[in-house]
């Protein structure tokens, strides 16, 4: 009953000045606009840029790195065990990059609940031969499906099915760059020479366009079959393998244990690519400011229209008190009207913010770097708008929370005697 | 029943200090019973008025003791001072207070809105009979800005009805107006205090005004010369 005649009031003083009320509202839907608009907008183009890298990288890869054995003979000897020994110009040995026993690996790895996804891969060094001159390349031999599914591989395949990779046997898709070089087309066939001088055959069936250019000037790809049968290796050769996880965070601490557990090198995609993080969070933190300053501005606004239509408002409060309303009923009275002019600027900022992210969404943006790409990226994220709604109600009920207070302090009698 | 003690002061002392202490009011007593109608009259700046603020429980800052309906008012909060206002106590002013915004029937129901004591329906009724009684039903739904001094006067009169208060108090509730609507609020008041014993304490300087009245006290620099 209390709270449906303080709203009755709250409205009635609302109304008597519903330009200015109006004006305050507009200002916060407008910052709340802005603030969707731009908070989707970012961080679209922040999940664009972050996936051109981290999409396409495994949180975890298990591979065997190439470099000087730990166990040196002379640690085991009695007489130096306990010594610290310096040992001068150590070799790699004859460590393989092969992963030892990949298949029981892989079965463990697809038990985990933990992991999203495993997709095997073979880096196979190579020179295409292009008559006489010899341009070094690599040939990473995958699973076009588990590539696909886990690292968006089709995405930046251009002119060709992806799946052609696996039914055409010997087939490659060439990076657009090193294409260019060779002046291959579909159809045509490459010639390849292994490291250990061997030299294939392979049929061209598709472009694939990273938006890195250097990257596409020396990378191909070709069916895991195929990358054994170049370098001659049995059909359990695999050098890396790739983990897609659940939870990216996990990366880290699950990569010292796989490390562990299989006797292998694991590395996390967080120490592969500290600085994607950093570049995102500044992003973020850029558009969560620039909507937070709005949204004070707007608070000002709310603050200046509620103080002056207290001033105008003196005498409507005397009476009030003079009639029984207390301190506590002018308070909300006030408060209502602030959440009034916030809620309602703030609901229609959500609505105006959704239209113009589509409104952006609508704009071309091509770029050769992102085959996939044609208008600006949005993020239609609902966490932006409950955060944009909330932050406009608290503001509200900041700049709401002083000029109630005065008004539900003012002492009817000075005004009374103030005629 | 004539006999019940409505309001009851005493040893009322108010000091203003502006900068010097100024003594307004000095050792005040008084007591109203049911069904009364009195004047306070004195020269202007006597302390009338500072002296209805106190009784009307709008200003607590006074030495002395107050009791409204045999309850004490000292040491109550602000809450209950105002549901005092709202329940106990109808109030006129001199300058025609009403709410602008709100039509001359929505102010007559706000305090009784307030008091919860009746549906909205049956407040609304009740608004309707005290506006019916003061002769201004007429101008019920228009806004309060639109109407005339002495009609807002009783529609301001109405609205100190509305929760059937146990006394009125008015601050020279005809100051503000000309002789025929003065005439007009003062039968009113008569009505109200002869038919409906309604309890009425009427601060005034028209001493025609106060003749008519059952009982008058004088006031003098903060004292009470005669009652
Ligand atoms: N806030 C105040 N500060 C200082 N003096 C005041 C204040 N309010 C009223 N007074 C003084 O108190 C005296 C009584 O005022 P008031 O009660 O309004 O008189 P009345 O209503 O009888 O004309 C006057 O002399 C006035 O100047
Ligand atoms: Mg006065």
């Amino acid at each position: 009953m209390n709270i449906r005649l303080i709203s009755r009031i709250a409205v009635a003083l609302l109304f008597a000045r519903w330009k200015q009320t109006l004006v305050a509202a507009i200002g916060v839907t407008f910052s709340i606009t802005m603030f969707i608009a731009l908070l989707s907008f970012m961080s679209g183009l922040n999940n664009l840029l972050d996936g051109l890298m981290l999409n396409r990288t495994a949180h975890i890869r298990i591979f065997n790195e190439i470099k000087p054995n730990l166990h040196q003979p002379v640690h085991l000897l009695g007489e130096f065990k306990k010594r610290y020994n310096f040992i001068r110009s150590v070799k790699a040995g004859s460590s393989r990059q092969a992963i030892y026993n990949s298949g029981a690996i892989t079965q463990v790895l697809n038990r985990d609940s933990r992991v999203r996804g495993v997709a095997p891969k073979i880096t196979a060094p190579v020179f295409f031969n292009d008559g006489a001159i010899d341009i070094t390349g690599v040939i990473y031999g995958i699973d076009v499906t588990a590539e696909s599914n886990l690292f968006h591989f089709s995405e930046y395949v251009v002119s060709c099915n992806p799946l052609d990779l696996k039914n055409i046997p010997n087939s490659i898709i060439l990076g657009e760059g090193l294409a260019a070089k060779l002046m291959a087309g579909i159809g045509d066939v490459v010639l390849v020479t292994t490291v250990t001088q061997e030299q294939f055959s392979l049929k061209v069936v598709g472009f694939f366009r990273s938006g890195v250019q250097e990257l596409d000037k020396v990378q191909s790809f070709a069916s895991i079959g195929t990358a054994q049968k170049i370098l001659g290796k049995p059909v359990d050769y695999i050098t890396d393998i790739q983990v897609k996880l659940n939870n990216m965070d996990l990366a880290p601490a699950m990569a010292k244990e796989y490390a562990q557990l299989f006797q292998a090198d694991a590395e996390d995609i967080q120490a592969a690519n500290a600085q994607f993080e950093t570049g995102s969070f500044v992003r973020t933190l850029i558009s969560y400011l620039v909507g937070i300053t709005l949204l004070i501005v707007a608070g000002f606004g709310i603050y200046n229209i509620l103080n002056m239509m207290i001033y105008e408002k003196m005498d409507s409060i005397a009476i009030l008190k003079a009639t029984g309303f207390s301190g506590r009923d002018v308070n909300l009275i006030f408060m209502t009207i602030a959440l009034s002019i916030g809620l309602f600027g703030g609901l229609m900022g959500l609505l105006f913010g959704f239209l113009f992210s589509l409104v952006i969404d609508q704009i071309p943006f091509i770029t050769v770097a992102l085959p996939t790409v044609t208008t600006y990226p949005v993020d239609y994220n609902p966490v932006f708008y409950f955060i944009g709604f909330s932050f406009s109600t608290v503001t509200t009920c900041l700049a709401g929370w002083a000029p109630a207070r005065k008004a539900s302090g003012m002492d009817p009698v000075i005004i009374i005697r103030g005629k | 029943m004539d006999d019940a003690i409505v309001l009851q002061a005493s040893h009322i002392c108010k000091n203003f200090h502006d900068p010097v202490v100024v003594k307004v009011l000095d050792d005040i007593s008084l007591t109203i019973n049911q069904g009364e109608f009195i004047a306070i009259t004195g020269k202007s700046g006597c302390g009338k008025s500072t002296l209805l603020y106190i009784l009307s429980t709008m200003d607590t800052d006074y030495e002395g003791e107050l009791s409204i309906g045999r309850e004490i008012m000292r040491g109550k909060s602000e809450k209950q001072l105002a549901l005092v206002r709202n329940g106990k106590i109808g109030f006129v002013f001199q300058f025609h207070y009403l709410l602008n915004e709100f039509t001359a029937l929505e102010n007559v129901m706000l305090p009784g809105l307030k008091l919860g004591r009746y549906k909205e329906e049956e407040v609304k009724e009740r608004a309707m009979e005290h506006l019916r009684k003061l002769d201004v039903e007429k101008l019920a739904d228009k806004k309060s800005n639109q109407l005339s001094g002495g009609e807002k006067q009783r529609v301001a009169i109405a609205r100190a009805l509305i929760n059937d208060p146990e006394i009125i108090m008015c601050d020279e509730p005809t100051g503000n107006l000309d002789k025929k609507n003065s005439l007009i609020v003062f039968d009113i008041f008569r009505q109200l205090a002869e038919e409906h014993h309604q309890t009425l304490l009427v601060v005034t300087h028209d001493g025609d005004f106060a003749k008519k009245t059952h009982r008058i006290i004088e006031m003098g620099d903060g004292k009470i010369m005669k009652q």
